[in-house]
C-alpha cells in the first residue's frame, strides 16, 4: 500500500478533481463522465483495501517476476569511463516491459466492479500485450485499439496479442498511431459503458488515470530505493527514464521526488527537435487539452494535434502525462531528449557490451546517459529504467544498424 | 467588457412554441469541404428550413464523434479551415441573417489555445448565440463556462442516457441556452435512436428543468425529426447532413454546386418533418 506522506511533499497530488496544478483534470464528454467517475470510486476502495494490495502482491510476485533486479552495469562503466551505472531491470518481467505493473492492477480492479471486458489502447505494442495477458489470465474478453501504422511496424505483438486470445482493432483514423488509437478506445468504451473497463497504458487521461496507473507503477521507484541501500547503502545520484506517456519514468522517479537526488526524463526528440519531427512534448510543444487532460502537447498554431515522430512507437505519442508537466513547470525534474539516430547507437551498445538487448524507449534513455557520465565523478551512481526489452524492434531496427554500420 | 445582449435562442423556443412545434438544428463542420461551399451551405440553410445552426469547429481529435464527422473535421482542416475562419464565417452569415440563432460546436484545445477570453470577445461581437463544448463536463467549468456566463453568452450542456437523477443537478446547474440530450449511448451518426426511451428521458429530464431540450446524435430521417420533435423542443441533426456532403464530394474530394443543393435538398426534407408534424 503506497505509504502517508509528510506535508511540504512533491507526492501527494493530484488533487481530488485530479489537478496536478493546472495539469492533469477530467476534460471527456458528458457520456464518459459516469464512466470515469465508476473507475475512481472502484479505485478509491481499492486502495484502502489491504486484500487487494495482497491480492496484487501475489501475481506480482508469482506472475510478473518482481523485484526485478537493480543490476550494476559494469562493462558499460567501464566503457563510459565515468559515474557507476545502475540499470532497473524491468524488461525482465513477464511481457517483457513494466507494461504488466499497471495492467494487473487495472485488472484486478476491473474484476472488483465485475466488469467482463477490457479495452486498451496500444502504441509499440508492450500495453496491449500486458493487456491481452493479464485478460487471459483473468478470464476476461480482451479488444485492443492500434494504429494501423503501429500494426504494421510491431507486428510480432500484434500476433502475441492474438495468440493470447485478444482482438486487435486497427485503427485507420486519423495519423492511425498512438493518439488516435486513444481516441478510438474512448470512442468504443461509451458505447460499452456497461460491461467494458479501460484499462489505460500510461499516465494520461482522465482522473483517476494518471494516479492510479502512477501508483501501480510506483513499485520500480520503491524497490530501486530498497535495491539500492542494499547495494550502495545509498540514494543514487542520479535517476533516468524515457518518457512517451510517462508511466515508467513516472513509477521509478515518484519515490524519489522528495530525495536529494537528481531526475531527468528524456523525451523522443525523432529527427532532431528543430525539424518538427520529434516526440517531445516538453521540449517542444506548450499546454492544452487531449484525451481527457490538461499537459504539455505538440500541436499547431490552431490548436490541433499534430503528429509525433519517433522512431520508437512507444514514445510516439504527441502528449505527456499531466504530472510530468507539472513536475517539469516546478522544476523538479530536467527533462531532456535524445535523437533516433542516437538512440539506435545506445541499442546497439548496449546489446553488444551488456548482453540486454533494450527495447528503443529506454535506448533513449541511455543515448542521454552516454552524452553526460564521461564528465561525472566515479563515485556518482547513475539508476536507469531499462523498462523494455527489445526483440519487439529487431525489424525496424535491424535495417538501421545496417545503414550505419553498427551491425 | 461587450457582453452578450442577444436573445436569438430565447426567441427561437418562444415562437416555437407559439408554432406549435418543435425546432430543426443543422450541423455543419466549418470549412467542410472547403471555406466557400461551407458558407454558402450556412447562408442558405435557415431558408431551406433550419431553425438553429450547430457550427462545428474543426479539431484534430474529435473524441465523441464517429467516423463521419472525424472525416469532415479532417476535410475542414486540410482545406485551411481553423477556429479564425469559423467566427469569419459567423461573422459573414450575420451580415445577413440576424435571427438564426447560431451555436459553436466542438472542442476545448483550440479555444484554450486562442486564449479563453479572447475567444469570447470574438465569437460574442461575430453573432455566436452559445456554445457546445464536449470535452468539458461541470467538473471543469472553471475553464470556459463560467467566464461564458459572466459575458451572459449561453453554454449548452449536454446530458446523456447515463445522467441519472443524481448526476443531473450537477450538469444542470450552470447550464444555459438550452439541454442538448445525446440520445444515444456512443458516439455521433453511429446508430439510430430508440425514440421511446429518448421520450422518456426527455420527460425526466423536464421534470429537472425549465430549460428548452433539443435532442441530437442518431437522428437521420424526416420521421426521426417528427417523432422527436413531438416530445421534445427541437431536433438536431448531424451526421446525416455530413454524409451528404461527403458523397457529393468529387474523386478529388472537392465540393461543387451539387454539394450545396443536396444538403439544402435535404433540410427542406427535413424541416417538413418539424413543421407538418405538430401542426396536424
Amino acid at each position: 500500500m503506497p505509504t502517508t506522506n509528510a506535508p511540504n511533499t512533491l507526492r501527494e497530488g493530484p488533487d481530488e478533481n485530479g489537478h496536478f496544478g493546472i495539469f492533469g483534470g477530467r476534460y471527456v464528454a458528458e457520456t464518459l463522465m459516469p464512466l470515469v467517475l465508476d473507475v475512481e470510486n472502484a479505485w478509491k476502495t481499492a486502495k484502502s483495501d489491504p486484500i487487494f494490495w495482497s491480492e496484487l502482491e501475489y501475481y506480482r510476485k508469482h506472475y510478473i517476476g518482481r523485484p526485478s533486479p537493480l543490476y550494476f552495469a559494469s562493462r558499460l562503466t567501464d566503457y563510459f569511463q565515468g559515474a557507476k551505472l545502475y540499470f532497473k531491470r524491468d524488461e525482465l518481467n513477464h511481457t517483457g516491459a513494466h507494461k504488466i505493473n499497471n495492467v494487473m492492477g487495472q485488472a484486478l480492479i476491473a474484476r472488483r466492479m465485475g466488469k467482463t471486458k477490457i479495452i486498451a489502447e496500444t502504441g509499440a505494442g508492450q500495453h496491449g500485450v500486458a493487456t491481452a495477458t493479464a485478460c487471459a489470465l483473468f478470464n476476461l474478453e480482451c479488444e485492443v485499439f492500434m494504429g494501423a501504422e503501429d500494426v504494421i511496424r510491431q507486428k510480432p505483438n500484434v500476433d502475441r496479442m492474438r495468440l493470447l486470445g485478444a482482438k486487435v482493432h486497427s485503427v485507420t483514423s486519423g495519423s492511425a498511431t498512438l493518439k488516435d488509437a486513444m481516441n478510438e478506445a474512448l470512442r468504443y468504451w461509451v458505447s460499452k459503458a456497461d460491461t467494458h473497463f479501460y484499462i489505460i497504458g500510461t499516465v494520461a487521461g482522465p482522473h483517476p488515470y494518471p494516479q492510479m496507473v502512477r501508483d501501480f507503477q510506483c513499485i520500480i521507484g520503491e524497490e530501486t530505493k530498497e535495491q539500492m541501500f542494499e547495494a550502495e547503502g545509498k540514494l543514487p545520484d542520479t535517476l533516468v527514464a524515457c518518457i512517451g506517456g510517462g508511466s515508467n519514468a513516472i513509477g521509478l522517479f515518484h519515490p524519489f521526488l522528495d530525495d536529494d537526488v537528481e531526475i531527468i526524463g528524456v523525451e523522443a526528440a525523432g529527427l532532431g527537435i528543430s525539424t518538427k519531427q520529434h516526440a517531445a512534448s516538453l521540449t517542444g510543444g506548450r499546454p492544452g487539452v487531449l484525451h481527457g487532460n490538461r499537459t504539455y502537447l505538440l500541436q499547431d498554431n490552431d490548436g490541433q494535434i499534430t503528429e509525433a515522430h519517433s522512431i520508437s512507437a512507444g514514445l510516439d505519442y504527441p502528449g505527456i502525462g499531466p504530472e510530468h508537466s507539472w513536475l517539469f513547470e516546478t522544476g523538479r525534474i530536467e527533462y531532456v531528449s535524445a535523437t533516433d539516430n542516437e538512440a539506435l547507437e545506445a541499442f546497439s551498445l548496449c546489446s553488444k557490451l551488456e548482453g540486454i538487448i533494450p527495447a528503443l524507449e529506454p535506448s533513449h534513455a541511455l543515448a542521454y546517459i552516454k552524452n553526460i557520465i564521461s564528465s561525472l565523478p566515479k563515485n556518482h551512481i547513475i539508476v536507469m529504467n531499462m523498462c523494455g526489452r527489445g526483440d519487439k524492434d529487431l525489424e525496424a531496427v535491424i535495417p538501421r544498424l545496417e545503414e550505419m554500420d553498427l551491425l | 467588457m461587450k457582453t452578450y445582449n442577444e436573445d436569438r435562442l430565447k426567441l427561437l423556443f418562444e415562437n416555437l412554441k407559439k408554432e406549435k412545434r418543435g425546432g430543426l438544428g443543422i450541423f455543419i463542420a466549418a470549412s467542410d469541404p472547403n471555406l466557400e461551399i461551407s458558407l454558402e451551405i450556412l447562408e442558405r440553410l435557415p431558408q431551406a428550413g433550419a431553425d438553429m445552426i450547430e457550427l462545428g469547429m474543426p479539431f484534430s481529435d474529435p473524441m465523441a464523434d464517429g467516423p463521419t464527422i472525424q472525416a469532415a473535421s479532417l476535410r475542414a482542416l486540410k482545406s485551411g479551415g481553423s477556429l479564425k475562419r469559423t467566427l469569419e464565417m459567423v461573422k459573414k452569415f450575420r451580415e445577413n441573417d440576424t435571427k438564426t440563432p447560431l451555436v459553436l460546436m466542438g472542442y476545448y484545445n483550440p479555444i484554450y489555445n486562442f486564449g479563453v477570453k479572447n475567444f469570447l470577445i470574438k465569437a460574442i461581437k461575430a453573432g455566436v448565440d452559445g456554445l457546445i463544448i464536449v470535452d468539458l463536463p461541470p467538473e471543469e467549468d472553471g475553464e470556459l463556462c463560467l467566464p461564458a456566463q459572466k459575458y451572459n453568452l449561453p453554454f449548452i450542456r449536454l446530458t446523456a442516457p447515463t445522467s441519472d437523477g443524481e448526476r443531473l443537478p450537477t450538469i444542470l446547474k450552470n447550464a444555459s441556452g438550452f439541454i442538448y440530450y445525446v440520445s444515444i449511448m456512443g458516439i455521433t451518426g453511429t446508430q439510430s435512436i430508440a425514440t421511446q426511451n429518448v421520450q422518456n428521458a426527455v420527460k425526466e429530464l423536464k421534470k429537472h428543468t425549465g430549460l428548452p431540450i433539443a435532442v441530437g446524435f442518431g437522428i437521420k430521417t424526416r420521421k426521426d425529426v417528427a417523432d422527436v420533435t413531438s416530445f421534445s423542443d427541437a431536433a438536431i441533426v448531424g451526421s446525416a447532413i455530413v454524409n451528404v456532403i461527403e458523397q457529393s464530394l468529387d474523386s478529388n474530394g472537392e465540393g461543387s454546386d451539387k454539394t450545396v443543393a443536396d444538403v439544402l435538398a435535404l433540410v427542406r426534407d427535413l424541416a417538413a418533418g418539424v413543421r407538418n408534424k405538430k401542426i396536424a
